[in-house]
């Protein structure tokens, strides 16, 4: 019978080793699933994990959108990876995301159609600071009402895709757009726009700000002070109390970064690859930056890798429902599958496995 | 607007059938939690029982068989999160969040090919003689039988909890699992079986949305239930009758905001839709802003991982 033995501290090797291991599982659980689907499953992994980068016929069209599809992806996880070693669990990125481009796109549609080099920073900021908003609510609850951060930020999502309705079909929609849901075309408008820097690369500046973040996370946690704290809060609650940590400047801290870089993501996203405020431009990626965060092991570095392999899979997605016909929803299965196998993975980084007597528990 | 369309005697029967989903799951994540465990993936629960109750239903044509597989898919979803968290060990909150992620993902692939069909319907059980009273028949008397189960459970998860020694044992079990464990309980055992038991009831709840209250399968349709069911169970201080307070408050909620669209009021249709997350938050806020009492009756034990060794 097996038995587990605590480690006195997560095994370095195991930590690295997991996530791949966690990618082998889900490869292979999912050709069972894709088997089970009727589809060759050999095909449908190759074509989700080889194919976008090496196929010559696709390739062409993949790789500009693997940075397109990894860069609010990194930029989001960064910022929820620092609450999540800290223990505060801001799940509601999504609503950030939606918040910070509906006000960084109404700075855009506010100017309209001034043409002026300060427009484009005027709108990141703006950006930022609806996330920040968005995220401040959950944040000064739990200070100020001890209320599950969780929760609120979660519900908050719902009411955020609620005010990006009514933001398509009333307060941005296009005053020429004869009477279509969504807002003027930001794309098409210079100043606004977030076009790709290199062509053919899919690097614009969202993603330029997500490697920013990475290499600004990392400075973070392991060269200052307040990086020390989030990551003493996370191992040992009480010891950071006693230090003279307060918990309520880290819980701010950790939900305002969060909010701030999602909904920085939001509106690199919609004056870029969407173009305009929709009903539906937001996609999920702040519920897959949780994935993306995990998988990364919270760490900047192994977020970075497992955003674009996090894009990878979106990309493979579109192709095999393209090719063989596979439905979107099965990669969204795929993707929560692989956050199951690295949880499951997990136990070998913080316990050793020992066959012995079975143990009454 | 015409305010005159609505029936106060429809509303609050319509009330009870908004409220039953959000009960079901409750009640499920109620027991769970108070076994210690918090298992966050109530939502993906929920649309898994949604659709694989839809399916089964359609293809044997029995609303009955619907409701049986859908409990049993929420189980099955939940025991994948009990042998992630019971036997691996793994963190509860990012368990829960990766029930959900995947959940609302396999959900969709399974009903694919169903969405947009009609599920059979449930028939309601007039009860005999006391259907016919005027307000009160109507109100309590002419449900469906999943209405009159979701109100049974209400007392037996409360007496079950309050006066049973099996009970006591899980009570026990959520307060503190190293005290439970040196009993010689089974800590892990009987968590298990109560994750499995709140599955169940999410999958029904999640059932009851899809063959009954709209009843359709789409995408999604859960649409935050799970959620909102989790705050519940916070904002009922982990007590089962007032589970049920907190689930036909926001039914109500729910149902007067459907009410005041069809009846055309003065008031953009998205803040009326986002009146249910936002008074969730607000009966959240007004919970959980006295520290003291909030704290008085939330399992000790809840979302820490137990390991016999330790």
């Amino acid at each position: 019978m097996m038995r587990l033995e605590r480690r006195p501290e997560p095994s370095k090797a195991w930590t690295a080793a997991t996530p791949i291991l966690a990618v082998l599982a889900t490869m292979i659980a999912g050709g069972i699933m894709f088997a089970a689907l009727g589809k060759d499953p050999f095909a449908a992994i190759k074509l989700i994990f080889w194919d976008p980068l090496f196929n010559e016929q696709f390739a062409a069209f993949s790789r500009p959108q693997l940075l397109i599809k990894a860069g609010p992806l990194i930029l989001i996880a960064i910022g929820l990876s620092l609450g999540f070693r800290a223990g505060i669990w801001n799940i509601g990125a999504e609503g950030q995301y939606i918040m910070g481009a509906i006000c960084g796109a109404a700075v855009a549609l506010a100017v309209y159609p001034l043409e002026a080099w300060w427009i484009f920073p005027a709108m990141v900021l703006a950006g930022a600071f609806g996330g920040f908003l968005w995220a401040m609510i959950p944040g000064i609850l739990k200070t100020r009402f001890n209320t599950n951060e969780i929760l609120v930020s979660l519900l908050l999502v719902y009411v955020a895709e609620n005010i990006l309705a009514s933001a398509a079909l009333g307060f941005l929609r296009n005053p020429e757009g004869a009477g279509f849901p969504g807002s003027r075309n930001l794309s098409a408008y210079p100043a606004a726009s977030n076009p790709e820097i290199v062509a053919g690369t899919g690097m614009h500046w969202g993603v330029v700000a997500a490697f920013i973040a990475v290499i600004f996370a990392y400075i973070l946690l392991n060269r200052h002070i307040m990086g020390f704290n989030i990551r003493l809060a996370g191992q040992a609650p009480r010891a950071a109390r006693f230090a003279g940590v307060s918990p309520n400047r880290l819980i701010l801290f950790c939900l305002g970064v969060s909010g701030a870089l999602a909904g920085m993501a939001g509106l690199f996203e919609v004056a870029g690859p969407a173009g305009q405020i929709s009903i539906d431009f937001n996609v999920g990626y702040g519920f897959t930056a949780i994935i993306v965060a995990f998988l990364g092991r919270l760490h900047p570095v192994g977020i970075l890798l497992a955003g674009l392999l996090m894009a990878l899979t979106y990309i493979g997605g579109e192709l095999s429902q393209f090719m063989l016909g596979i439905p979107s929803a099965a990669i969204q299965a795929f993707q929560g599958m692989l956050l199951f196998f690295l949880l499951a993975a997990d136990v070998l980084t913080n316990f050793r496995v020992r066959f012995g007597r079975v143990e009454v528990a | 607007m015409d305010l005159t369309s609505i029936n106060p005697v429809l509303l609050i029967a319509s009330l009870m059938v908004a409220a039953t989903p959000i009960l079901l799951a409750a009640l499920g994540e109620l027991v769970v939690e108070k076994a210690g465990v918090l298992n966050l993936g109530v939502e993906g629960m929920m649309i898994i029982g949604a659709v694989s109750g839809f399916i089964i239903a359609v293809e044997t044509n029995s609303a009955a068989l619907g409701f049986l597989f859908a409990a049993l898919g929420g189980m099955a979803l939940s025991l994948i999160f009990a042998l992630l968290t019971q036997v691996l060990l793994s963190n509860q909150v990012a368990t829960g969040l990766a029930l959900t992620l995947f959940g609302l993902g396999f959900s969709a692939l399974l009903g694919q090919n169903y969405v947009g069909i009609r599920a059979p319907s449930v028939p309601d059980w007039n009860i005999p003689l006391m259907s016919d009273v005027p307000v009160i028949g109507p109100i309590l008397f002419q449900h469906d039988p999943i209405v009159y189960g979701s109100l049974l459970l209400v007392v037996a998860v409360w007496a079950f909890l309050k006066y049973t020694r099996a009970g006591l044992i899980l009570r026990a079990v959520g307060e503190s699992h190293d005290s439970a464990h040196a009993l010689g309980y089974k800590v892990r055992r009987i968590r298990v079986a109560a994750i499995a038991f709140g599955g169940a009831c999410a999958g029904l709840g999640g059932a009851y949305l899809s063959l009954v209250r709209v009843p359709q399968w789409t995408e999604g349709m859960t649409a935050g239930a799970g959620w909102i069911a989790l705050a519940i169970v916070v904002f009922a201080s982990w007590k089962a009758g007032r589970v049920l307070i907190g689930a036909y408050l926001f039914g109500g909620v729910t149902v007067l905001q459907l009410n005041l669209q069809a009846a055309g009021a003065n008031v953009p249709v998205e803040i009326l839709s986002m009146s249910p997350y936002l008074i969730t938050i607000l009966v959240l806020v007004l919970i959980s802003a006295d520290r003291s009492r909030a704290a008085l009756n939330a399992p000790a034990a809840l979302g820490r991982v137990f390991h016999a060794s330790g």
